[in-house]
């Protein structure tokens, strides 16, 4: 067990040093990303002002403008730049047989190695969040109450978890289609759509939303978000978290299993 | 001296990409797809919004829709003769490759930003399409004249011309940087802003921002000006916009050469 816990931490280090490389080039693509929000207050803005209301769909212009900067932030733990695209271009170049002869497991490495990457990244992020969380300070409602605050650290937790298990999933197809690229576009476009990070999934007809209720891209972006702004309440909150973390289980099962299947098809490409 | 045939050279280019894409055909095919799926998931949301709301910023919703596909027209264009280029540039600033484009008796600039055509995003070219025929007809008080059909194409094509003349600046200055990983992201942030229209942006923060983004930079020139030809009557202001596209398309293109012949001077090769 400590020989164990002694290996993850090296490569826990090992990756934390590796993502530190480049952390100038990092922080200012951070505040780029901000950029599109700037068009986003724009837009809403002359929305609101053609619409002549104060609420659509239940939120008003700052609770609108409040979301999408939410959004960044639970993209920031859910989104896996490079896992599934990571994990189909070992199997193609057959690098992954290191992980059939090293005594080290595969789903540990990468849940490690990504843990790194993303402490760094909130670790660079963090100054370019906080500049921009506070110039739009005025569009927020204010801290939420401690408990729905918790509930709210808990499910970017979980969607983090979900974030991971899923796209681990999605790369473990490559297994049986070596060039997975234009499947994973498709799943990106699904996921930013149905995600609620192009807008709050509350505006949707009640078809699609009854559809979207059923996927567990919502826990991707719209969940969390839309809990700090305290449109998710009392019960409702309670069972959305348990629904999340039943998504993770599924996931977590399910990429074991197509590891497992996997690595039984695998037939080691490459030198 | 003997001049190539531009024409024919680029015919050639075309006919080698198609040939080449042609070879993967199902790789083409959901490449189209794709970038087609994007454009639908656009107009859902804009779908969306117009539940809620007659009218953006004086723009109802097919007027609006003509502008969404100004914006598809531009950008397949844009996507298919261009962005697979001005991406190879850096590679080829990267590796050296740019020598032999050098050495090559034809006009750098020229071969650099026309070698490879992606077929696949014409795609979204034929889908606005359906979406004009679809939408203009229900734009109240419309009545189509030959005008239309002349200076519509034309704006979208100096349109086109700015768009380009912005990105193969941006190349560009991966000669001076050595490697420009970033110039990707950069493009789309700065595109990103000329795919609305020009009055959304008011107030303060604003009407700055608009008057640099169609003075300085003219992006917001792109777009709205075709779409606004086509979606909107003819005011005097529409005709200092148009006559300032044209303007506008001309200094871009020889800034941009201009650019790109300086950068092009501290070029060093690299590897061998």
């Amino acid at each position: 067990m400590y020989a164990r816990a002694q290996t993850w931490w090296i490569i826990l280090k090992i990756c934390l040093e590796e993502r530190l490389v480049y952390r100038g080039d990092f922080a200012l693509g951070t505040l780029m990303r901000f950029l599109p929000i700037v068009t986003q207050i724009f837009l809403w803005t002359a929305v609101f002002a053609s619409a002549g209301s104060v609420s659509i769909a239940g939120y008003s212009l700052e609770d609108i403008i409040a979301y999408y900067l939410l959004t960044m932030l639970t993209r920031a733990f859910s989104s896996m730049p490079g896992l599934a695209s990571g994990i189909a271009r070992q199997v193609r170049d057959g690098e992954i047989k290191k992980f059939l002869i090293q005594p080290i497991d595969l789903m540990s490495y990468l849940l490690l190695s990504r843990i790194a990457h993303k402490l760094v990244y909130y670790l660079v992020a963090a100054g370019p969040f906080a500049l921009v969380y506070y110039i739009c300070r005025s569009y927020f409602p204010g801290w939420p109450a401690p408990e729905v605050f918790a509930a709210f650290l808990l499910s970017l937790v979980l969607a983090f978890m979900l974030g991971f298990f899923l796209e681990a999933s999605m790369g473990m197809i490559a297994f049986w289609f070596l060039e997975v690229t234009s499947l994973l576009f498709v799943y990106m476009l699904f996921t930013f759509f149905f995600s609620g990070h192009m807008f709050p999934l509350d505006m949707l007809p009640d078809f699609w939303k009854g559809v979207v209720d059923f996927l567990p891209f919502k826990f991707l972006a719209y969940f969390p978000a839309a809990v700090f702004l305290g449109k998710i309440e009392g019960d409702a909150l309670v069972q959305g978290l348990m629904i999340q973390a039943g998504w993770v289980l599924f996931f977590i099962v399910s990429c074991r299993y197509l590891m497992r299947a996997g690595f039984n098809r695998y037939s080691g490409f490459g030198g | 001296m003997n001049h190539p045939s531009y024409l024919g050279v680029f015919l050639t280019f075309a006919r080698n990409s198609l040939i080449r894409d042609m070879t993967f055909r199902a790789n083409f095919l959901i490449e189209a797809v794709s970038s087609v799926s994007w454009m639908i998931m656009n107009l859902g949301f804009y779908t969306l919004v117009y539940r809620f709301t007659p009218s953006i910023a004086d723009w109802d919703k097919y007027e609006f829709f003509v502008f969404i596909s100004t914006t598809m027209f531009v950008n397949s264009l844009v996507q298919a003769f261009f962005m697979p280029n001005a991406q190879e540039l850096s590679e080829l600033v990267r590796t050296g490759g740019l020598d032999y484009a050098l050495l090559k008796p034809i006009d750098t600039q020229f071969l650099v930003s026309l070698q490879r055509v992606n077929w696949a995003s014409l795609g979204n070219f034929f889908v606005a399409l359906l979406l004009l025929g679809y939408a203009v007809p229900k734009i109240e008080g419309f009545e189509l004249s030959v005008w239309h059909f002349v200076l519509y194409p034309v704006y979208v094509l100096l349109g086109v011309f700015i768009l380009y003349s912005v990105m193969i600046t941006l190349a560009a200055t991966s000669i001076w940087l050595g490697r420009n990983q970033s110039l990707y992201d950069f493009w789309f942030y700065i595109t990103n802003f000329s795919r609305y229209p020009m009055e959304i942006y008011e107030g303060t923060w604003g009407t700055p921002l608009r008057q640099l983004f169609t003075f300085v930079i003219p992006i917001l020139v792109v777009i709205n000006v075709p779409a606004r030809l086509l979606a909107r009557q003819l005011g005097s202001e529409q005709v200092f916009l148009a006559g300032f596209a044209v303007l506008a398309t001309i200094l871009s293109l020889l800034g941009s050469r201009w650019v790109f012949r300086k950068a092009l001077l501290s070029y060093r090769s690299a590897s061998s």
